[in-house]
């Protein structure tokens, strides 16, 4: 590390600059490295002797417990309970799978939600590549959804039906997310442009709303969605549960979604809205054509942002009984015989969501990245 | 007016909008009042004094009974809500920033150990974190007879968590009066301090001083009081411990998930803020003659918390909002204790209406509070 006129060479623990750890030139091999990294002073030498201490303490028992003394097959808990305390049962998750991964779907139809699954997250990766960011992308998915609600609800093409109160397990999760956003994204833009707008009741029946969602915990919508709903409606007329806990998913991350895009509206150079103003422009071809191209790509990243939060959340409708994921787990872990097993189940289900979670998080900052240099480029 | 005017189609959009908001409001209310009167449900908050009947596991804050009203147990749930969110807040900042700061080490061993609990923490969600502490705590921990003692007097059960607290005592009192009135003192003294400065330059020892002015006179008041040493430490009786404090797994299964989820939120606001700060600040610093610490107080800190503060308040927010979640696991707290109060009387519209106006409340006047903050804080434009 170059030594640093103020803060002198790693006397302090802390940088005040992002730190790098880079090799430098004429600075090759394992020394020099250890040196400048690991023991740069005393207080750094002392942290990574302690850190070491605490590795060496912690890793081996945890290694113990989750590979070498873990029950990985068992036909039922018997092995699971000797090993208890000892060794981990992942038999548990491995004799499960299919219950936490399609919940009630008629067992021998599992191939159905199954190939939903690797559909709708393909539409997903495919809507990740910059060069399929074209008009026949909306048609791709328009396609790609109805294939998926044939695959699932089924009672055409010789598919049986199968009504989506036994829908479950990690498509349940996935649908729960992808209609969620693609239906609070329009009504997200629409809050965002009534939010800026000069109307004062637009404007303030748009913050009423936003503030209003955002002010309370999401339980309380999915409860207001499951308990006051049915109320709300007109005597005979039902709606389902999931379809219930849909719409209260899709107010929730509209009034978030509204204000990632807001922060897109405000970024925006006042000079655009002069220029196409002065062009004759109406409001909505300016907004259509003007506006929002530049506004949603500067919004993008927390935008995603908010999309990984969002699929995260979705897993509260636990709470209101529906089974996407995490519920699958829970209920699977009522079974008297494989009951005491959570820390293993949920430990599966971290790292489930974990790796969807991990993989967005990634492209989003790589997309950053992208469109930061994107920019430079047009400025030069 | 002609009718391309744009003031006049601004109206009649306005007029249009509020009469849809107001139309559907309608349709929705009256729908609510005519289901409701065919289920036979009086609405109104009436019920609110009746009977509750039922035990809540944690009334550590406000005494209660399974025959008081539903108003007392929705108190008692409100208290249990803040209870929780405040311990939370508290450490999850003390977490949140040595993660943060962690992450900014020139030891690579622990800037990479901080980045990878970030990234891991921050995308498990919540609900699954708060269930795995809580499998952690009733399947992994000992029963109480073969309780886990890491520190002399501390027993980890799956029955919960046993600290030793010092035994009740008058002195306590007098002790917290003192360092009221020990910070009162030391807040006037920094104010002293900092205009004589400002005035004859010079640099008087306010940590010092002020340190002394907070820790002395609780100190002097235990000593007046005659030192009392009794420790109320946690004992086996029976199938359960008794005496000192109590954490059920719920609550601390609740009040760790929020914290270390949180001060994964934190960190990244921490180095976000601590980076934003541009380098040649502090050379300027330094090259103006301020010593270290001066010049992170005057100069690095200030500019610092301008980034950090608004976020580090969404946070908060967030964890408030979040511990709501304590209904998944049985921690009885306002969400909780509305919910079974919907389940026994009925009254839905109500009770989610509580449930709404509690966290909005809370919401608000953080915003506020936030709003003042920023106007006070915002760089005056040259």
């Amino acid at each position: 590390m170059a030594t640093d006129p103020v803060f002198g060479r790693g006397e302090t623990l802390i940088s005040p600059i992002s730190p790098s750890f880079r090799r430098q030139r004429g600075n090759w091999g394992l020394t020099p490295w250890l040196r400048a990294n690991l023991f740069s002073s005393r207080l750094s030498a002392v942290t990574t002797l302690f850190i070491v201490y605490l590795l060496w303490q912690a890793l081996p028992p945890l290694i113990d417990w989750a590979f070498l003394d873990a029950v990985w097959t068992a036909p039922d808990s018997k092995a699971c309970r000797a090993a208890s305390g000892k060794g981990a049962c992942w038999a548990f998750v491995a004799e499960k799978h299919r219950f936490i991964l399609f919940g009630t779907y008629p067992f021998e139809q599992h191939w159905r939600p199954a190939l939903a699954t690797v559909l709708l997250i393909a539409l997903w990766a495919l809507s990740a590549l910059r060069a399929c960011w074209k008009w026949w992308l909306a048609l791709v998915w328009a396609g790609g959804l109805a294939v998926i609600g044939v695959l699932m609800w089924g009672g055409v093409f010789g598919l049986g039906y199968v009504e989506n109160e036994r829908w479950g397990g990690l498509i349940l999760t996935l649908i729960l997310t992808t209609f969620g956003l693609a239906f609070a994204f329009p009504l997200a833009v629409l809050l965002a442009l009534a939010r800026r707008s000069g109307m004062p009741v637009l404007r303030g029946l748009a913050v009423g709303f936003i503030e209003l969602v955002r002010g309370v915990p999401l339980i309380s919508l999915l409860f207001m969605a499951s308990v006051m709903l049915p109320l709300f409606l007109p005597s005979g007329v039902a709606i389902d549960k999931l379809l219930r806990a849909q719409i209260a998913l899709i107010l929730f991350a509209a009034a978030y979604l509204a204000e990632a895009v807001r922060g897109g509206l405000q970024a925006i150079p006042p000079g655009q809205y002069e220029a196409a103003d002065a062009l004759g422009l109406s409001y909505w071809r300016k907004t259509l054509l003007i506006v929002l191209p530049q506004a949603l790509r500067i919004a993008i990243p927390p935008l995603v942002n908010s999309f990984i939060s969002f699929f995260k959340d979705t897993s509260l409708v636990l709470i209101i009984g529906l089974f996407d994921l995490l519920s699958t787990i829970k209920v699977a872990l009522t079974e008297p015989a494989w009951s005491g097993f959570g820390v293993e189940a949920y430990l599966f289900a971290a790292i489930v969501y974990f790796l969807f979670c991990h993989a967005m998080s990634r492209y989003s900052q790589n997309l950053e990245r992208e469109l930061a240099k994107a920019e430079a480029g047009r400025r030069r | 007016m002609k009718p391309s005017d744009p003031r006049l189609r601004a109206l009649v959009y306005q007029a249009a909008a509020l009469g849809a908001a107001l139309l559907a409001a309608w349709f929705l209310i009256s729908n609510t009042l005519e289901n409701l009167e065919a289920r036979n449900i009086a609405s109104g908050f009436a019920f609110l004094g009746r009977e509750a009947g039922f035990a809540i596991g944690e009334t550590s804050l406000i005494a209660y009974s399974a025959a008081d009203t539903y108003l007392k147990a929705l108190a008692v749930g409100v208290a249990n809500t803040f209870r929780v969110a405040l311990i939370g807040i508290v450490a999850a900042t003390v977490l949140g920033t040595l993660i943060g700061l962690a992450r900014l080490s020139r030891n690579w061993l622990l800037a990479k150990l901080a980045a990878a609990y970030v990234e891991f923490v921050r995308n498990v969600p919540l609900l699954v974190q708060l269930f795995f502490w809580y499998a952690l705590i009733t399947e992994y921990l000992p029963l109480s007879r073969a309780a886990l003692e890491p520190l002399p007097g501390v027993y980890l059960t799956n029955r919960g968590i046993f600290l030793p607290l010092p035994a009740a005592h008058p002195a306590h009192v007098w002790m917290f009066v003192a360092l009221i009135a020990g910070a009162i003192a030391a807040f006037f003294f920094a104010r002293w301090a900092a205009r004589r400065r400002a005035l004859a330059g010079g640099a008087p020892p306010v940590l010092e001083v002020a340190l002394a002015l907070v820790l002395i006179p609780p100190a002097l008041a235990y000593l007046a009081a005659g030192a009392p040493a009794a420790i109320d430490v946690p004992r086996l009786s029976g199938f359960n411990f008794s005496g000192g404090m109590a954490l059920t797994p719920e609550f601390a299964a609740l009040a760790g998930g929020l914290v270390i989820y949180t001060a994964a939120f934190i960190a990244e606001i921490v180095r976000a803020g601590v980076l934003a700060v541009p380098y040649g600040q502090f050379e300027a610093a330094y090259a103006l003659g301020l010593r270290r610490r001066l010049a992170m107080r005057l100069v690095v800190l200030p500019q610092a918390l301008r980034v950090i503060v608004p976020p580090l308040t969404s946070q908060y927010l967030n964890l408030t909002k979040n511990s709501s979640l304590a209904v998944a696991i049985g921690y009885p707290d306002l969400v909780s204790i509305a919910n079974t109060t919907i389940n026994q009387t009925g009254q839905a519209v109500e009770g989610i209406a509580i449930i709404m106006a509690v966290y909005l409340a809370i919401s608000l006047s953080i915003s506020a509070l936030m709003n003042w903050y920023n106007a006070r804080m915002a760089l005056t434009g040259r």
